[in-house]
């Protein structure tokens, strides 16, 4: 009662019928975006038989491990797996050095040109070339089917550029610069030594957008890789579920029918593998990448 | 434009008496500033080279070597040595039987898909923020943003699993309902519903993220005197609640609409299959044929070129419509 009356005034009956109507359609949009989710997981614990005559829903139907055993020892999987880890870890490295390179300058006022430079970057987000000037780009620098292919003709985001710069624009006072230059510091040991630690936060945003971005993609590698030995995890994924190529070769005619049914069961489990890592950590960074594209939008 | 220029009152350096005219002397004009700026900061210069050479390289270099789609491209010429035809290549895509299609299909697949995400993630924010912060709150908030980060390759392959005849859930539903099993993926009638809908079930939450900012920023004193005034809560969010969203709204509408040509390949890519070709084929999905598969990079380049130029008209017009109407724009 004490606290009710304090902030609301009696809510009246239409409110409360209202916001009853808001709870249930909020738990409609829970239920749509979360079946689909437990169908995948529910379907790669099951056994291969069930799955392949549909009998799972939310729930597994006799548990077994042996599609998580099976893409588990396969490996194509495990090359991707390695490939993507590869990409992701050096592509974000890569682009996060980049990023900070040219948004930190851009971020200055004492930086001649940077209007002229920041409206260069923006006009790439409105044209590009297209597909095949950039392809041959690529080629006369000898990457296609190079690793670097995956890793340096997308380092740099724009969007990231922006983010970083409105941060630094936003939170390193000119104050700060001066005093550290009274102190005898360069523009490069300002910005290694009190800039960069000062600016955690938006490192790690930016470092997690290009890393997840890594890990989801898998243009680059159709257009550039032609070796299967270099593919990322998501060219096999492609390749397994959904132009339905079969791993290994089917040793006997028997075997045959059980190893179309564990194919099924193997998309579900391979599903879960994949997007494991991403899922896992993605309720602890939530709240910060949204805070990223907050400070983004800002500039816009 | 550096507006900062006249601010400083220009320190008397010994530099500046060096240079030039002495009656110019009071102000220093740009290009003393640059020179300034150069020799003070040469590391900060030193810093951009790199990413400024990315930018030149990935960037740049592939918008001049866009040429090709007036040329006849021969690899061993390269974009500039080929020979120039006009635009032969435009008037062959022109008059290609597939060119109305693909333009059809990719304006119809994009339209549908900004008609349906714009509304749907500000009703999810809207209504997240019409109840009180707790654990059904903040469920609903990280399950619905859980999709953003799964890959397209995943959401498609979970789409095509849930849809399939046999082991999907999907038929079995609408079977409940006396309905027939229905081949989702192999008729092509579905594939833009497919497509959209997946869409909204992996955007939505992510999307609402930018309304739920937006409606924190709204001023609480605005909704305190509303209520006094005995406005319902429908009221408030039709009062408050929207108008204080608008500008947010309208920048997201100008992009998703300035962009509508440029409709993602990824997963236009992957939801086709034989069968659903008439609808699917889009016009990026038809340049990475033609110019990956077919080798045909002067017509592929062609095809895209007329796509970006329509895209950057499109994203201009839109911007300009958008600021006369509301006042609030991309770059406002």
């Amino acid at each position: 009662m004490t606290k009710e009356h304090v902030s609301t005034i009696a809510e009246t009956r239409t409110d409360r019928i209202f916001l009853a109507g808001v709870k249930v359609m909020l738990t409609i949009a829970l239920i749509a975006v979360l079946v689909p989710l437990v169908y995948v997981v529910a379907n790669s614990f099951s056994s291969a038989g069930a799955v392949s005559a549909g009998q799972v829903f939310l729930w597994p139907v006799e548990p077994s491990l042996r599609a998580y055993q099976e893409a588990l020892s396969d490996p194509q999987i495990l090359r991707g797996y390695y490939n993507s880890l590869v990409y992701a870890i050096g592509g974000t490295l890569i682009s996060v050095t980049l990023t900070i390179a040219i948004a930190y300058p851009l971020s200055r006022k004492t930086f001649f040109g940077r209007n002229v430079i920041m409206s260069l970057l923006l006009f790439t987000m409105l044209f590009s070339g297209g597909l095949i000037p950039t392809y041959l780009v690529v080629q006369d620098l000898g990457m296609l089917n190079t690793r670097w292919a995956m890793v340096i003709p997308s380092a740099i985001g724009v969007w990231q550029v922006i983010i970083a710069r409105t941060f630094f624009r936003h939170t390193i006072p000119d104050d700060l610069y001066e005093a550290a230059v009274l102190d005898g510091a360069s523009d490069l040991r300002f910005l290694w030594s009190i800039v960069l630690p000062l600016s955690k936060p938006v490192i790690a945003v930016i470092a997690l957008m290009y890393a997840i971005f890594q890990w989801n993609t898998y243009f680059d590698a159709l257009v550039y890789l032609k070796d299967p030995g270099l593919y990322p995890l998501q060219i096999v994924l492609r390749n397994i579920l959904i132009l339905n190529s079969t791993t290994g070769a089917a040793a006997d005619v028997a075997a045959t029918l059980e190893r179309q049914q564990l194919a099924n069961v193997l998309k579900y489990a391979l599903i879960v593998i994949s997007s494991l890592p991403v899922l896992i950590i993605y309720p602890f960074i939530a709240r910060h990448f949204t805070k990223g594209v907050m400070v983004g939008a800002v500039k816009g | 434009m550096s507006g900062t220029i006249e601010v400083k009152p220009a320190p008397a350096v010994p530099v500046l008496k060096q240079v030039g005219t002495p009656a110019r002397i009071r102000r220093p004009s740009r290009w003393t500033e640059a020179r300034r700026s150069f020799r003070r900061h040469w590391q900060l210069y030193l810093l951009i080279v790199v990413p400024l050479a990315y930018f030149v390289i990935f960037k740049y270099v592939p918008i001049s070597n866009a040429v090709i789609a007036f040329k006849d491209y021969s690899p061993i010429k390269g974009p500039w040595g080929s020979d120039w035809v006009g635009f032969k290549n435009f008037e062959l895509f022109f008059q290609n039987p597939v060119f109305w299609t693909l333009v059809k299909n990719t304006f119809l697949l994009a339209a549908y898909t900004v008609l349906a995400s714009f509304p749907i993630p500000i009703i999810l924010a809207i209504a997240l923020n019409e109840i009180r912060t707790g654990f059904f709150k903040k469920t609903v908030q990280l399950v619905t943003y859980a999709p953003y980060f799964i890959s397209t390759v995943v959401v498609v392959s979970m789409t095509i699993l849930v849809l399939s005849p046999r082991i999907g859930f999907v038929d079995d539903a609408i079977g409940l309902f006396g309905i027939p099993a229905v081949d989702f993926l192999g008729d092509p009638n579905y594939f833009r519903h497919i497509y959209v809908w997946s869409d909204v079930w992996q955007t939505t939450g992510y999307s609402a993220v930018i309304y739920l900012a937006a409606l924190a920023g709204i001023d609480p004193a605005l909704h305190e005197s509303a209520k006094i005034d005995g406005a319902s809560r429908i009221k408030r969010i039709l009062h408050v609640d929207l108008p204080g969203i608008m500008p947010t709204a309208v920048i997201i509408l100008v992009l998703g609409v300035g962009n509508i040509m440029s409709i993602g390949f990824e997963k236009a890519f992957l939801f086709q299959n034989p069968l659903n070709l008439a609808q699917s084929e889009i016009i990026a999905t038809y340049v990475y044929k033609t110019g990956l598969l077919n080798a045909d990079f002067s017509m592929a380049t062609a095809v895209g070129l007329f796509n970006s130029v329509i895209n950057l008209f499109l994203l201009l017009g839109v911007n300009f419509a958008a600021k006369r109407i509301t006042g609030s724009g991309l770059w406002s």
